[in-house]
């Protein structure tokens, strides 16, 4: 048995969320991700995937990044960065877009927030919160804002499944906010940004909160009936839903047309980058973004080649399918729902065919 | 997931790298593989075994096929070399036996050995568990 994907989780560089200790209570395997130690499963990926599709699960992304942008040119710094037009981002609105370089290729994806008319929240993904939290600040000198890393004032939660709104409700101090807005409240006695997001095709709210909060919020929850679901869970979830993952499916090398996420993309606005993804998306991609199923046995894995051409970007075993799912890139002819496909699973030929977004859907 | 206890049966022999075998004395030219329950238990539930081909000759220290977990596959190394005699059909259907019970219906072939004496360098239950880290 080689178990060479399993890292020792003992160094002493990585970082450790507020909620560390509850975790370990919990019963967590630890290991190393984007600098931090985090918790990738507690009682089992499956059992915690199947809480979040059939009740509610709770998952630490306190590692997640968040970066606030404020000033009188806030909003023109952000639409110089981000790929949406931010100016259908209401007043406690939510909106997702990419952040390109001067290629077009991907640097991140973000949710940003617009706390106030001048005032924005923007979470950035781990791994890339340095360098993102870099090309803000190199970019912002034009403008009259100020950028801000506020990653380490803030610990987040996200609570997610059919159950998980009731329980967040019950323990708040008035009404949630409805999908893709947010709301200030007080959630287990403490002050909390209400996010109607998430990151698992199920309904549910993510929790903004001071780190010296995450721990009696995490317990009220559990006593609610939370399942503690890990990152295993999150990311099968993810792709289930068909949800990007940055460093997998979504790369500096990759533009945003070919990964699908055109709808998000409002060249006009000028952000940088617009030019190469406007020219993409006129050209048509040569590669395209799809999900897939496995056919038969097997479990295809990020890496694994697509026979004829292409590549797969995120591969698991869906636990609600009981197969192999993923994302591959294929060219642009091969894309459409149904193309049957052949994947090189470490020297295996595995049958697959395109499939339709999401991979699953509640019945 | 039901998974057993930690434990590492007295009657069997370690490889280092999470393997074990068993071999019955009145019939010491035969031997029986899996994986030992740290091993199940660092992988995670177990949701995908393609037995390998009946027939096939497998070499110690070297990997003779694979067990994958939600999260990862993992290759299965030989503890000691031979010819597969049979394969643990049950696991296609059930993969997850392989964490409920990895020394008993979790096990994985059955094989003939080219050297019995390639047993004398795998480790007792004792010795393998020294090399687990602590907690």
């Amino acid at each position: 048995m080689a178990l060479a994907s399993v890292s020792v989780s003992t160094e002493a560089a990585l970082r450790r969320t507020p909620l560390h200790d509850r975790h370990r209570a919990a019963g967590a395997k630890l290991v190393p991700f984007a600098g931090w130690e985090m918790p990738i499963q507690y009682a089992g990926i499956r059992e915690e995937h199947l809480a979040v599709r059939r009740a509610a699960g709770v998952f630490d992304v306190s590692h997640m990044g968040q970066v606030t942008t404020r000033g009188p040119e806030a909003q023109a710094l952000l639409q110089r960065l981000v790929s949406n037009d931010l100016r259908r981002l209401p007043e406690g609105g939510a909106q997702y877009s990419v952040l390109c370089n001067e290629s077009g290729g991907v640097l991140d994806d973000l949710y940003t927030y617009r706390l106030a008319e001048c005032e924005f929240l923007t979470v950035t993904n781990a791994s890339n919160h340095a360098r993102d939290f870099d090309w803000f600040c190199a970019h912002a000198a034009d403008f009259d804002a100020d950028v801000s890393d506020v990653a380490d004032e803030l610990a987040m939660l996200a609570v997610q499944g059919p159950l998980a709104r009731p329980l967040v409700r019950s323990l708040s101090d008035g009404p949630l906010p409805p999908r893709f807005h947010l709301v200030e409240r007080s959630v287990a006695g403490a002050s909390a940004l209400v996010c109607g997001t998430g990151y698992t095709g199920e309904d549910g709210v993510e929790l903004l909160l001071d780190p010296g909060d995450a721990g009696t919020v995490w317990d009220a929850l559990l006593v609610g009936g939370a399942q503690p679901a890990g990152l295993g869970a999150r990311d099968t979830l993810r792709l289930e839903a068909c949800y990007h993952l940055y460093g997998n499916d979504l790369s500096e090398d990759r533009d945003p047309i070919g990964a699908g996420l055109g709808w998000c993309c409002k060249e006009q606005m000028g952000f940088i980058g617009s030019e190469h993804v406007a020219a993409a998306r006129a050209a048509g991609p040569a590669e395209r973004l799809v999900p897939f199923v496995i056919e038969g046995p097997g479990i295809a894995r990020q890496g694994n080649p697509v026979i004829g051409g292409g590549i797969v970007t995120s591969g698991s075993f869906s636990p609600c399918l009981g197969r192999g799912i993923g994302m591959a890139y294929v060219s642009a002819d091969r894309a459409a729902p149904d193309t049957p496909l052949q994947i090189d699973v470490r020297g295996s030929v595995r049958e697959a065919r395109v499939a339709r977004k999401p991979l699953f859907e509640k019945g | 997931m039901i998974v057993a206890e930690a434990s590492y049966p007295e009657d069997l022999r370690y490889h280092a790298d999470h393997d074990w075998a068993r071999i019955d004395p009145a019939q010491p030219d035969e031997a029986t593989f899996g994986i030992t329950w740290y091993a199940q238990d660092t992988l995670g539930e177990v949701v995908f075994f393609e037995a390998p081909t009946v027939g096939s000759t497998v070499s110690k220290d070297e990997p003779y096929t694979e067990v994958e977990s939600v999260k990862a596959v993992s290759d299965v190394i030989a503890p000691l070399s031979g010819e597969i005699l049979a394969v643990n059909e049950a696991l296609a259907a059930s993969p997850e036996t392989i964490n409920e019970d990895p020394y008993g219906d979790g096990w994985l072939v059955r094989v003939k050995l080219t050297d019995p004496s390639e047993a004398d360098g795998l480790m007792d239950a004792a010795a393998y568990e020294e090399t687990l880290p602590a907690g």
